[in-house]
């Protein structure tokens, strides 16, 4: 019984441990690019940018975060080309989001070249998920 | 011989048996994927194509140009993007003996290394009798969307009776 009772206690600690330090992510990466150079984050200004069109030049089209991510966070959103579903940001929502830096970089580097046309600094990089963390 | 020599000889048995037919094994439809990686950076956007569908010269293409793939920017790390490569070009269309690679494999004239499956001669013959209106329905949208229609397509199987067609039905002859 005492093996099993700390076997378990074992788990749950580990658990936890992994749960925080995966909560920690999204601020590990914004300090990140703090550190490369950009300053307070702000929610707004990530905000701003989502929603902002911006011309693609080869289709003639505007583009912006909606576009694939749709206009309500909390819904799903649809792959502009190929209409795969893709799941809510917001993370009220979907635990998952946020929670993976590599991930996050992934597709902030992608997308960034997808909707602007260019990378996003650090600072607009992390406006993004400060404007995301409040989802 | 003792039991353990024996279960190790029966396990390494089972796992040679299980590389052979992943490739070699001469399956009706193309071998289905069999990797998480591949199922995972590819899929989450699109219809993981099996390897099998495009030869080897076309995956390399392919996986060089992932910053403007169709359009999008699919650019990987490079460990992750050389790890997908090497599945893509281990189980290539021209080294698998599945029936349909073969077919497809075939049709691809000597040296072309077509990057959009939907443009090879033996995939358009095959779906040259669907009726154009279809491909308009927002659910299909294109011959690229595999699985939309080809409802067993994720286990590599395109054979007809797995065919359902949203909007249409069943594709019965």
């Amino acid at each position: 019984m005492k093996k099993l009772v700390l076997m378990l206690s074992t788990v749950v600690l580990s658990l936890a441990i992994n749960m925080q330090a995966q909560a920690g992510n999204v601020e590990t990466l914004q300090s990140e690019y703090q550190a490369a150079g950009a300053g307070n984050f702000s929610a707004s200004n990530g905000e701003k940018m989502w929603v902002k069109n911006n011309l693609d030049k080869k289709s003639g089209k505007q583009r912006n975060c909606q576009t694939c991510h749709g206009k309500v966070l909390t819904q799903s959103g649809k792959h502009a080309r190929t209409g795969k579903v893709i799941e809510p940001l917001a993370r009220s929502v979907n635990s998952e989001r946020l929670t993976d830096i590599k991930f996050m970089k992934k597709w902030l580097k992608r997308n960034c070249k997808w909707t602007i046309g260019r990378e996003c600094s650090a600072q607009e990089k992390g406006d993004f998920l400060e404007y995301l963390k409040g989802q | 011989m003792n039991t353990k020599l024996i279960s190790k000889m029966v396990m390494s048995g089972a796992l040679l048996m299980m590389a052979i037919s992943a490739n070699a094994g001469g399956g009706s439809g193309v071998a289905p994927v069999n990797n998480t990686l591949y199922a995972e950076e590819c899929g989450t956007c699109h219809f993981a194509y099996q390897p099998g569908l495009l030869p080897e010269r076309s995956w390399r293409k392919l996986m060089a140009g992932l910053d403007d793939h169709f359009d999008e920017n699919a650019e990987l790390d490079e460990v992750d993007r050389l790890k997908l490569e090497n599945y893509l070009v281990t189980y290539a269309g021209d080294h698998s003996n599945y029936k349909r690679s073969k077919k497809l494999m075939r049709s691809i004239r000597n040296g072309d290394a077509p990057l959009r499956i939907t443009m090879i001669p033996y995939l358009k013959k095959e779906h040259r009798e669907v009726p154009k209106d279809v491909l308009k329905n927002e659910k299909i949208r294109s011959l690229s969307n595999c699985d939309v229609c080809h409802r067993t397509a994720q286990k590599g199987d395109f054979e007809e009776r797995g065919i359902d067609i949203p909007g249409y039905g069943k594709w019965e002859d």
